[in-house]
């Protein structure tokens, strides 16, 4: 369960990459708040085993995105979302698509830590505990160091497991919350500007761990940072007011952009 | 940054004079607002102890009852003259117990037989509670009738508050409860050590009586335990239901709100509505025995709801919403996320609010009044359905007797419903105390 080497990351993805495959597919995607739109006619799609960044300036619908992919504004009492996401090519908007098995595949991890109040170890556990992904105590042990492990966080806590999530640091909450999120297994990875709460150290442990996870993972990061974009992603997107502006290669997206807007935007001329 | 503009601008430039902001006036207004902080807490204070300093001293005296130890002779010739009792067991029940304990009183008095008036006296000292003492020792071991026991006896009211001190002796006899003999024989009684103060446990598990010396809290005691009950374990799941429907699944319109305005109203609405709703429906209506517990708890119930669910709802919106969305995100349920999160988080307020409520349910006295639980119950009620009265009821009664011993019962009887509201309380912090140690 170690994590792969640079160099066997980079083999594992290259394959991938001639004969692009999309995990998920959004077209026309559509959000209203009561009568108010947030989004308009949005078709992005995200590669498999590819970081992707949203960027963009404040309130530009990046975020609203983000949540339409594992339907986390079906918690918003007067959002609605029109257009076709599928995830592997089913739309996960369909009546048959379960909320809950979704969430499972298509996880994700905020902006503000938000460990629960409990243990680490039940952090960890309470996700496969759910989804009954454990059949004993030693399977649950396992799965709770295996994600540790992965989200960089075992050799700081294994020796105090059953204290609080919530007596840690920020960055170490941060990537707690990482490793309950890959304790269920997603596919997907959601990540609302991860690290806007965390300290220049912090967040360079959880870019690399986004660098790391990407072997696995298909990852969408929303970041205000034009930097942590250019670091850690593959492809980048950027929106302004709520329709998507381009959607690129990080590398030509900030060296030379299709667009003038995208160009203003990393120049720091607007946003 | 201020220093670096001003050095290049030239030290020279005077600075531009203050505007008079009042920092003075603000201080002085904030010594002010911490005075007026101080006398409210001073004034609250001194009147909490004014009232339980006054209730203490007045109570205190219940707890304990002057009794009069004597020999008693068990005289067949009084008890069962005609020696039915083998084939007529209810013989002993009616016998002339009372005749058995003057004669005791009198005998060690040296009052002589044949003085009507001193016999009379005597009888006055003796409570008419001893009729039942004694008559229970002997329905328990008849084998008791011929011999001689040692026996205290209850004294009376007036005896015992005289002894008590609180009968004051100055008065002229003619306007005294306690006649100059009978003070004599009671100083006597008690230099020899026969009559002296014992700790009162009837006033804990007597029923009511009209005798003060006889009566006791017991099942008031009882009828309060079922109706506190009653509410517990119907408001609580009742009202907390009601408040993660409204909290966590409701749609937000314009019926939620008006449910909401409305249950904020109910907790306002004065208790005696409740009792005459109570009257109505299940007295009236639902055919429900009258000064039942039942009846009591399901009244008090509804009283209560409101006020669980209030805070319930509070304790609900106080649990962060990012809890929410972090099991929402990790695939809980709706059901999940509530149970496994939300509900245990909000616990010490629901905890909070929920003996809050029971605390105003135990000391609510007018909707009771109306559902007939003011009444006289001498028997200890065996279910909820038996007629039974409530503790603030028994004060309420109490407190409108005449004799002078009902005084310190009345008081004693407050001390004890205070006692437990304080046992309810910390009950209350202790599980709060661990609930909040879990999370």
């Amino acid at each position: 369960m170690n994590m792969m080497s640079e160099a066997a990351v980079e083999k594992a993805l290259d394959g991938k990459m001639n004969e692009v495959s999309y995990k998920m597919v959004g077209r026309e995607v559509s959000v209203y708040y009561g009568d108010k739109r947030a989004l308009f006619d949005v078709n992005l799609n995200v590669r498999e085993n590819t970081v992707t960044a949203l960027i963009g300036p404040s309130g530009c619908g990046k975020s609203t995105f983000l949540r339409t992919l594992n339907r986390m504004n079906d918690t918003i009492d007067n959002c609605r979302v029109t257009g076709r996401i599928t995830l592997d090519g089913d739309d996960i908007y369909d009546k048959e698509i379960d909320v809950v098995e979704l969430r499972a595949r298509v996880g994700m991890v905020f902006q503000k830590p938000n460990p629960f109040p409990k243990s680490i170890y039940e952090n960890v556990a309470y996700g496969p505990k759910i989804h009954g992904l454990a059949r004993n105590k030693a399977d649950m042990d396992h799965i709770v160091e295996a994600s540790l492990q992965r989200a960089g966080l075992w050799t700081e806590v294994k020796d105090r497991l059953h204290e609080s999530g919530t007596g840690l640091s920020g960055g170490q909450q941060q990537r707690l919350c990482i490793a309950r999120a890959i304790a269920v297994s997603p596919e997907v990875i959601l990540m609302d500007e991860p690290c806007s709460a965390l300290d220049p150290i912090a967040t360079a442990r959880v870019e690399e761990l986004i660098h790391e996870l990407r072997a696995n993972y298909t990852i969408v990061i929303v970041t205000h940072s034009m930097q942590q974009a250019a670091r850690v992603s593959q492809r980048t997107a950027m929106f302004h007011l709520g329709q998507l502006v381009e959607e690129n290669d990080t590398d030509k997206m900030f060296t030379n952009p299709d667009d003038q807007r995208t160009q203003d935007y990393i120049m720091g001329r607007f946003g | 940054m201020t220093d670096a503009i001003s050095s290049a601008a030239g030290l020279a430039r005077p600075r531009p004079a203050r505007r008079d902001i009042g920092i003075k006036r603000r201080y002085a207004a904030e010594r002010r607002f911490r005075a007026y902080g101080i006398a409210a807490l001073t004034f609250g204070i001194v009147f909490l102890f004014l009232l339980v300093s006054s209730v203490v001293s007045k109570g205190y005296t219940a707890f304990q009852q002057t009794m009069i130890t004597v020999p008693v002779e068990f005289t067949e010739a009084i008890i069962d003259p005609k020696n039915e009792r083998a084939e007529n067991p209810q013989k002993l029940m009616t016998a002339n117990y009372p005749l058995l304990a003057r004669n005791a009183v009198a005998k060690v008095l040296g009052v002589a037989e044949n003085d009507r008036t001193g016999l009379r006296d005597v009888n006055k000292m003796i409570s008419d509670g001893v009729r039942s003492q004694l008559r229970d020792m002997v329905v328990a071991n008849p084998a008791l009738i011929g011999t001689t026991q040692t026996v205290s006896l209850l004294a009376a009211g007036d005896l015992d508050s005289a002894f008590k001190g609180q009968i004051s002796l100055d008065v002229p006899e003619a306007n005294r409860k306690v006649n100059d003999k009978q003070v004599g024989w009671m100083n006597q009684l008690a230099e020899s050590g026969a009559l002296a103060k014992h700790f009162n446990t009837g006033i804990f598990v007597n029923g009511n009586s009209s005798r003060p010396e006889a009566a006791g809290v017991g099942v008031a005691l009882i009828g309060s335990f079922y109706m506190m009950l009653i509410v517990l374990v119907l408001s609580l799941p009742i009202g907390v239901a009601a408040s993660i429907y409204l909290e966590e699944f409701a749609p937000k319109n314009r019926l939620t709100d008006l449910i909401e305005v409305n249950i904020n109203n109910l907790a306002a609405v004065p208790s005696i509505v409740y009792g005459l709703l109570g009257l109505a429906v299940f007295i009236n209506f639902a055919g429900l025995p009258r000064s039942a517990s039942l009846v009591g708890g399901l009244v008090l119930t509804l009283m209560t709801l409101p006020t669980i669910i209030i805070a319930t709802r509070a304790a609900l919106k106080a649990v962060p919403p990012s809890i929410r969305a972090a099991a929402l995100g990790l695939g809980a349920s709706k059901m999940q996320t509530i149970f496994h999160h939300v509900l245990p988080l909000a616990m010490p307020g629901i905890l909070t609010g929920t003996i809050i409520g029971l605390a105003h349910a135990l000391g609510e006295t007018a909707p009771l009044l109306l559902i007939g639980m003011v009444a006289f119950v001498a028997n200890y009620p065996t279910t909820p359905l038996d007629p039974s009265t409530a503790l603030p009821v028994q004060i309420y009664m109490w407190a409108n007797e005449a004799e002078r011993a009902f005084v310190e019962r009345t008081s004693g009887a407050i001390i004890i419903l205070l006692l437990f509201l304080i046992v309810m309380n910390v009950g209350a912090i202790l599980l709060r105390r661990r609930f909040e140690r879990r999370w």
